[in-house]
C-alpha cells in the first residue's frame, strides 16, 4: 500500500497461502501495521491514535446507552435518568459518552492544529487533508445531533438555533429548515430523525477513517522537517523510517495511556465540568434559557456567527450588492460554514514551497496568532452578545479569514525559509546522535 | 510536560464555556460538605437528616419523580434499612393505582411523586440544575475540589430570606431573597442613569428625551415566588442533632446532591481505580517505549 520501499508479508505455511490466494487480508494488515513511518515523528503526532480510540470509545458506549435509551419527546429525558439510576454502570457509561465526546473534540483540533503547523496538508496529502476536514464536519453534526438526545433545556433550545441557520438560506431556507426537523419546530419526529442519524454519522465517520489512514499510508506519513523519506531503495528508506509497529504503536499508547489518566479523573471526579446545567431540566417550549450556549468545542464556530452583525460594513455591502438576499443572518452562517471552509482549502492557499513551519520564519509568527485566535474565538462563543465581546469576535473572526486567504497566499512569496535538513536521518541524527539501524 | 500542556490547553478552552452564567447568581459561598472532592464521601446522616427535613417540609410542594423509593436503601445513599424504607414507602407515600382506581400506599418500586404545587420545581435534580460555581471561571472555584456548587446554591437560597430593602414597595409579589438572581425586581431599587438624548421630530423641532438605562441595583438577589420554608427548629432530629437554619439547610442541601447523583460515589471509586490503573500502564509504557527506542538512539542523546 505504501509508497516506500519496505518489507511484504510473505506467506509461508499451506494454509497461509491458500488464504492469501483468495483474501490477501493478513498482508494488508501487516502492510498497515509495519508502513514505514519518519523516525523523527514527534509528540504531536500521537493525536490519531487518540482520536481512534475515542471513536471506538463513542460507538461501544453509544451502543449500550441506545439500548436504554427511549427518543420520544415525553420519555427521553426520564429515560437518561434510567440510565442514571438503575442500569448497572450506566452512570458511568453515559459520563464517559458525554465527555468523549469533548476528549474527542480536543484531540481533533490538536491535530488539525498540527497538521496547519506542519503542512501535512501540502501535496501529496491533499485527499488526506480533505476526507480529514470531511471527518471533522460529520463529527460537528455527530456531536451536535447527541448533544439533543437528552431533551433538556440546552439540547432543544441548541437545536432550536441551530437548526434555524438553516432558515436564514434566502428562499428555501424555511423549506429546508422543516425538512430537517420534519415539522415546523423541533418535537417528536426531530429527536426520532436526531437519533437515527447520530447512530448512523460514526459508522460513516468510520468509513472515512479508513480512507484517511490509506490516503496516508499511500504518501507516507508527513513528519517534523516536512522532509520527504528517500525512497531510493529499501536500505535508504530504512535510514529515515521504522516501522510503525512496535515503535510508534507503544510511543502512541504510553501518550494516549497519559491522557486517558486525566479523562478519567475528569470522568471520576467531575463530569459536569463541560456540560451546561440547564441541561439537567428537562426541554420546555415555552421557557427560554437566559443564555443559549452551545458545547464548547462549537464556541470557536460560534463567535464567527455572531460577529457579523447588520451594522458590519461587508455585511453592509454584500445586503446592498445582493439587493438584500444576503442579510447579517444569513451572512453569519455563510462566515461560519466559510471558516471550515477556508480551512478545507488550505492545500491551495498555502503557496510556500516548504513544507514544515519549523523552517518558515514569518509563518511561525502568523500560525502562533492563529492559535490565540482560535482560543480568543472560544472565549467569545461563550460570551453575551454585546459590546466589547462582539467588536473582539469580529476582529477574531476577521483574522480567521485573513490567515487562510491573505496571509498564507503572500508569505509564500514574500518569505525566505530557513535550510532545511538534507534527510530525516540527519534531523533525527542531530537530536539523538548517529547510532546503527536496529535489527530487522 | 506534555500531560501539563494538555490539561492547561483543555482548561484554557473550556475556562469560559460557563463564565456567562455563574456572574449572574447572588452571593452564594462555599460550604466544606463531605461529598467534595475526589475522595468525598456522603455522610449518611446527613442524607438520612435531609430525608427527614424534605418529608416534613419541602414534600408538602416539591415532588421528586424521578427517585425511586427502595434506592433510599441503595449503598451510598441515606442506607435505611430494608424495613425502613419498606416504612417509610407505606407511611409517607400514596400512589394513584389505575388498577384499582384508588389511591394505596406506596411500594419500593414506586418513584417519589411529582410535585404536588404546578409551580413548584421537582427536586430530583435540583443539585445539578443549579450549580452555582459551574466551571472555574465567575467565582473562582475548583469544581473538582469543591463540586459543581448545586448543593451551595440550595443552601444560598434557604438562608437567603431578608427583609426586603427599604426601597420595595411593601405589596411586591414574591418573597426578597439575597442569593436568588432570575426573579421579579421593583424598579424602585434600581439604580438608573438618565441621559438626555435630542430627538429631530417630522417637522424639523427638536425635542429633547430622557432616556433611563439601569446601571446597578440597590439591593443583591430578586424576589422569589416561595415563601421561606425553613426557619431554624422546624424538624426535630431523633438524635438530638442541631436544628438550626443553616445546618437544617446544609442537610436538605446534602440529600438533595444524593437525589441528583445517587452514584456519586460509585463514580468516585471507579474514576480512582481508573486514574491508578492508567497511571500505572502509563508507566510500564513508558519504559516500554524506552527501551524499544533505546537502540536507536545514540550516545549524544540530548534530554528531550
Amino acid at each position: 500500500m505504501s509508497g516506500i520501499p519496505h518489507d511484504h508479508y510473505e506467506p509461508k505455511s499451506g494454509l497461509e497461502k491458500w488464504l492469501d490466494e483468495r483474501l490477501p487480508i493478513v498482508g494488508l494488515m501487516y502492510s498497515t501495521l509495519m508502513i514505514p513511518t519518519p523516525r523523527n515523528l514527534n509528540w504531536m503526532w500521537i493525536w490519531g491514535i487518540v482520536l481512534a480510540f475515542c471513536l471506538v470509545l463513542q460507538i461501544v458506549t453509544g451502543i449500550v446507552l441506545a439500548m436504554h435509551y427511549t427518543p420520544h419527546v415525553d420519555q427521553a429525558f426520564a429515560s437518561i435518568e434510567h440510565i442514571m439510576r438503575d442500569v448497572n454502570g450506566g452512570h458511568f457509561l453515559r459520563y464517559l459518552h458525554m465527555n468523549g465526546g469533548s476528549l474527542f473534540f480536543f484531540a481533533v483540533y490538536l491535530h488539525i492544529f498540527r497538521g496547519l503547523y506542519y503542512g501535512s496538508y501540502k501535496a501529496p496529502r491533499e485527499i488526506t487533508w480533505i476526507i480529514g476536514m470531511l471527518i471533522y464536519l460529520m463529527m460537528m453534526g455527530t456531536a451536535f445531533m447527541g448533544y439533543v438526545l437528552p431533551w433538556g433545556q440546552m439540547s432543544f433550545w441548541g437545536a432550536t438555533v441551530i437548526t434555524g441557520l438553516f432558515g436564514a438560506i434566502p428562499f428555501i431556507g424555511e423549506s429546508i429548515q422543516t425538512w430537517l426537523l420534519g415539522g415546523p419546530a423541533v418535537d417528536n419526529a426531530t429527536l426520532n430523525r436526531f437519533f437515527s442519524l447520530h447512530y448512523l454519522l460514526p459508522f460513516v465517520i468510520a468509513a472515512l477513517v479508513a480512507l484517511h489512514i490509506w490516503a496516508f499510508h499511500t504518501t507516507g506519513n508527513s513528519n517534523p522537517t516536512g522532509v520527504e523519506v528517500r525512497r531510493g531503495s529499501k536500505a535508504e528508506a530504512q535510514k529515515d523510517t521504522v516501522s510503525f509497529w512496535p515503535y510508534f504503536v507503544v510511543k502512541d499508547l504510553f501518550a494516549l495511556a497519559v491522557i486517558l489518566v486525566v479523562f478519567f479523573a475528569i470522568v471520576g471526579f467531575m463530569p459536569n465540568y463541560l456540560g451546561h446545567p440547564d441541561n439537567y431540566i428537562e426541554a420546555n417550549p415555552l421557557v427560554t434559557p437566559a443564555h443559549i450556549v452551545p458545547e464548547w468545542y462549537f464556541l470557536p464556530f460560534y463567535a464567527i456567527l455572531r460577529a457579523f452583525t447588520a451594522d458590519v460594513w461587508v455585511v453592509m455591502v454584500a445586503s446592498w450588492i445582493t439587493g438584500g438576499i444576503i442579510n447579517a443572518k444569513f451572512f453569519g452562517v455563510l462566515a461560519m460554514f466559510g471558516a471550515i471552509a477556508v480551512m478545507a482549502l488550505v492545500p491551495w492557499l498555502d503557496t510556500s514551497r516548504v513544507r514544515s513551519g519549523r523552517f518558515r520564519p514569518m509563518f511561525k509568527w502568523w500560525f502562533a496568532l492563529l492559535a490565540i485566535d482560535f482560543v480568543v474565538l472560544t472565549w467569545c462563543g461563550a460570551q453575551p452578545a454585546e459590546p466589547p465581546y462582539s467588536i473582539i469576535s469580529l476582529i477574531a473572526s476577521a483574522y480567521w479569514f485573513a490567515y487562510f486567504l491573505v496571509i498564507l497566499p503572500l508569505l509564500g512569496v514574500f518569505e525566505k525559509p530557513d535550510p532545511q535538513p538534507e534527510t530525516i536521518e540527519d534531523d533525527f541524527n542531530a537530536h539523538y546522535g548517529p547510532s546503527e539501524t536496529p535489527a530487522e | 510536560m506534555f500531560k501539563k500542556f494538555s490539561i492547561a490547553t483543555l482548561t484554557a478552552l473550556t475556562l469560559s464555556a460557563a463564565g456567562a452564567m455563574a456572574s449572574e447568581s447572588g452571593k452564594i459561598h462555599d460550604v466544606p460538605f463531605s461529598f467534595e472532592g475526589p475522595f468525598g464521601k456522603f455522610d449518611q446522616n446527613q442524607l438520612q437528616r435531609g430525608l427527614q427535613i424534605y418529608t416534613e417540609v419541602c414534600a408538602s410542594c416539591h415532588g421528586m419523580q424521578y427517585v425511586p423509593l427502595r434506592t433510599l436503601s441503595d449503598a451510598g445513599g441515606p442506607q435505611l434499612s430494608e424495613d425502613q424504607m419498606r416504612a417509610y414507602a407505606e407511611q409517607n407515600i400514596e400512589v394513584f393505582d389505575p388498577e384499582l382506581d384508588d389511591t394505596r400506599p406506596g411500594k419500593p418500586t414506586d418513584h417519589f411523586p411529582v410535585s404536588g404545587d404546578e409551580n413548584a420545581p421537582d427536586l430530583s435534580l435540583m443539585a445539578k440544575k443549579r450549580a452555582g460555581f459551574h466551571g472555574p471561571y465567575g467565582t473562582g472555584m475548583s469544581q473538582l475540589f469543591r463540586g459543581m456548587g448545586g448543593p451551595e446554591y440550595i443552601v444560598a437560597i434557604l438562608t437567603g430570606y431578608e427583609e426586603p430593602p427599604e426601597c420595595a414597595p411593601e405589596d411586591f409579589d414574591g418573597n426578597y431573597n439575597t442569593a436568588f438572581a432570575p426573579g421579579g425586581y421593583p424598579d424602585e431599587c434600581k439604580i438608573y442613569e438618565e441621559t438626555e438624548i435630542e430627538v429631530v421630530q417630522e417637522d424639523g423641532s427638536i425635542k429633547t428625551k430622557i432616556e433611563k438605562r439601569e446601571i446597578g441595583r440597590m439591593a443583591p438577589g430578586s424576589w422569589i415566588g416561595m415563601p421561606q420554608p425553613l426557619f431554624g427548629e422546624d424538624v426535630e432530629f431523633a438524635n438530638g442533632h442541631s436544628n438550626e437554619l443553616h445546618h437544617e439547610a446544609e442537610d436538605i442541601a446534602a440529600f438533595l446532591m444524593w437525589t441528583a447523583e445517587p452514584k456519586m460515589m460509585a463514580r468516585k471509586q471507579a474514576g480512582l481505580v481508573g486514574v491508578l490503573f492508567l497511571t500505572l500502564l502509563s508507566v510500564l509504557l513508558y519504559l516500554t517505549n524506552k527501551r524499544i527506542w533505546a537502540p536507536l538512539k545514540g550516545k549524544g542523546h540530548k534530554a528531550g
